[in-house]
């Protein structure tokens, strides 16, 4: 069986600077995977390219089995694979429900648009109590759930999750990587990016360790958050 | 007192062709950081499209049911070159530095009026605008204010398109989308929506209010000309940035506060820098001030942004 998101040899660059320098990964259905690394290690870049924000400079990117390091960013959405940005980025003017709705944007199927709603609400009730506020009004943690919650009203096969842990309480984050564990079995296959790695590593099925755009290290989450590289560069732990 | 209720028609008449123009101007300016200074030229284009479907398709029949068609026609054509400009000239420049696009839209500018010059019969000079059954002619007077047919037909133009641009953008998908890119674009893509479509969807939308003064226009002054969309893109400018560039509501907002401006100038400033002459310069005192004490405009400060 082929992998659901393979990441074969991939290069991006922005000018004349190299962000990701050809790394190799893969997302098998059902599972989480997590890309951890400090500031500036290339895993922000490294999303962006696989929703075809970015341009990859080398390399190929194939999800269920196609190509799509050539498909604009707005079809790719619609091939199942959707992207949470790092730093939420929800649309501040407009209202909570407008922000789910844009996200089911290149969906037809109103009746389970409906109940996609629905189910958003129930897994983020405090969105369903602010429908009709703008989302701009919102503290880090709630607008980290109406980002989740509008990446999954596109009915995303993989769902890509970039820091939703950043800038959180621990209770938030807590609530966040429940919630992660939680969409996970429902069946929702999950690329998570953290700098938080210890985290990340406790819910991934396979973890990669990104430093200056290279893979370093990688493993099963349990396994890499005992290893005495990632203790001592990731956890503080001697 | 009828003065000052005459004058009042007046600058809300003018105002509403601002503020028809200034949309255009505003609309794209927030999704994709772009002052189309070549939109008063698509507003021209409106009135001469609207001529020619008059000459060629109604047959010069002055009745009110050319009306629709001749609006139709007008759109039509300003769509048409919106896109066209649009596609070919803007979207190469998106990423380019800024000046690129202004450049280029001066360039447009200056072409499409000698385009209009050169092929469109007569157009060296002024050429005359049909007057239509029902909407020209005869004034109506209540007390002792004269209002104008064209005035009430100017009015109603405005307040129907304002009314459905509002339901476009708050109840329509492409309208939500539109607000989506403009807040964010990257971030849209991600949800499925088509950047390029929706830019060329505001374009497209701009040109159409566009058409629509400039019917407006013709209707008023009986004539059009391939300048005409100079100054009335300039004063629409303003507007727009008087209302705050990017904001819709304060375009219209802008656009009625520039006529009204214009007009209370004209006939209350007395002596030698009061009368008509010097309408435009007030409109430009108007722009200076605002861009010196409040750039961002009067209803440019909004409550709710970024968190």
């Amino acid at each position: 069986m082929t992998a659901m998101l393979e990441v074969k040899d991939l290069s991006v660059a922005y000018g004349k600077i190299t962000a990701v320098k050809g790394i190799n990964f893969t997302v098998e259905e059902g599972q989480v995977v997590t890309l951890i690394g400090t500031n500036g290690a290339g895993k922000t870049t490294t999303l962006r390219t696989i929703s075809g924000l970015l341009r990859p400079s080398a390399g190929e990117i194939s999800f269920l089995g196609k190509r799509i390091d050539k498909v604009q960013a707005h079809s790719i959405v619609t091939m199942g694979l959707a992207h949470s940005p790092e730093g939420r980025r929800i649309f501040p003017r407009q209202s909570v429900e407008e922000n789910l709705m844009l996200g089911a944007f290149a969906r037809r199927d109103r009746t389970d648009i409906q109940a996609d709603l629905k189910e958003a609400y129930d897994l983020f009730p405090i969105l369903a109590e602010r429908r009709k506020q703008p989302a701009g009004t919102f503290s880090g943690g709630e607008q980290q759930m109406l980002a989740m919650g509008r990446a999954m009203m596109s009915r995303p096969k993989l769902l890509m999750l970039d820091e939703p842990s950043m800038g959180l309480s621990p209770i938030m984050m807590k609530k966040i990587m429940t919630t992660v564990r939680t969409l996970q079995k429902r069946g929702t296959t999950i690329l998570l990016v953290e700098q938080n790695a210890r985290a990340a590593l406790k819910l991934a099925t396979h973890g990669y360790v990104l430093e200056v755009g290279k893979i370093v290290l990688d493993g099963p989450g349990p396994e890499l958050l005992v290893s005495d590289e990632v203790k001592k560069a990731y956890l503080g732990e001697d | 007192m009828t003065q000052f209720i005459q004058q009042l028609l007046n600058g809300l008449t003018v105002g509403s062709l601002y503020a028809l123009i200034a949309v255009g101007y505003t609309v794209v300016y927030g999704i994709v950081q772009l002052i189309n200074f070549a939109h008063g030229e698509v507003f021209m284009i409106g009135a001469f499209g609207s001529l020619a479907t008059w000459q060629v398709v109604c047959q010069k029949s002055t009745g009110l049911w050319v009306l629709p068609i001749m609006i139709v026609g007008g759109a039509l054509c300003s769509v048409a070159i919106a896109l066209v400009m649009e596609r070919f000239a803007y979207r190469p420049l998106r990423n380019a530095p800024r000046l690129a696009p202004l450049i280029t839209a001066i360039g447009i500018s200056i072409a499409l009026q000698r385009a209009i010059q050169l092929w469109y019969p007569g157009a060296t000079s002024n050429v005359p605008y049909p007057s239509i059954d029902g909407v020209t002619g005869g004034s109506l007077t209540v007390g002792s204010v004269v209002i104008q047919r064209t005035t009430l037909f100017t009015l109603g133009v405005l307040v129907v398109s304002a009314a459905a641009l509002y339901i476009f953008i708050s109840r329509t998908r492409t309208g939500k989308a539109m607000v989506a890119v403009s807040q964010d674009p990257d971030t849209a893509r991600l949800m499925g929506i088509n950047v390029d479509r929706i830019i060329a969807a505001a374009f497209a939308m701009g040109a159409i209010l566009a058409a629509l003064a400039g019917v407006a226009q013709g209707l008023r002054d009986s004539n059009v000309s391939s300048t005409m969309g100079f100054l009335a893109g300039l004063k629409a400018f303003t507007a727009a940035v008087l209302g705050g560039i990017g904001n819709i509501q304060g375009a219209v907002a802008g656009g009625l506060v520039l006529g009204l401006i214009e007009a209370m100038a004209t006939q209350y400033i007395p002596g030698q820098f009061g009368g008509n002459a010097w309408s435009d310069v007030y409109a430009f005192i108007v722009l200076i001030l605002v861009l010196v004490f409040r750039p961002q405009g009067l209803f440019g400060a909004r409550v709710v942004d970024r968190a």
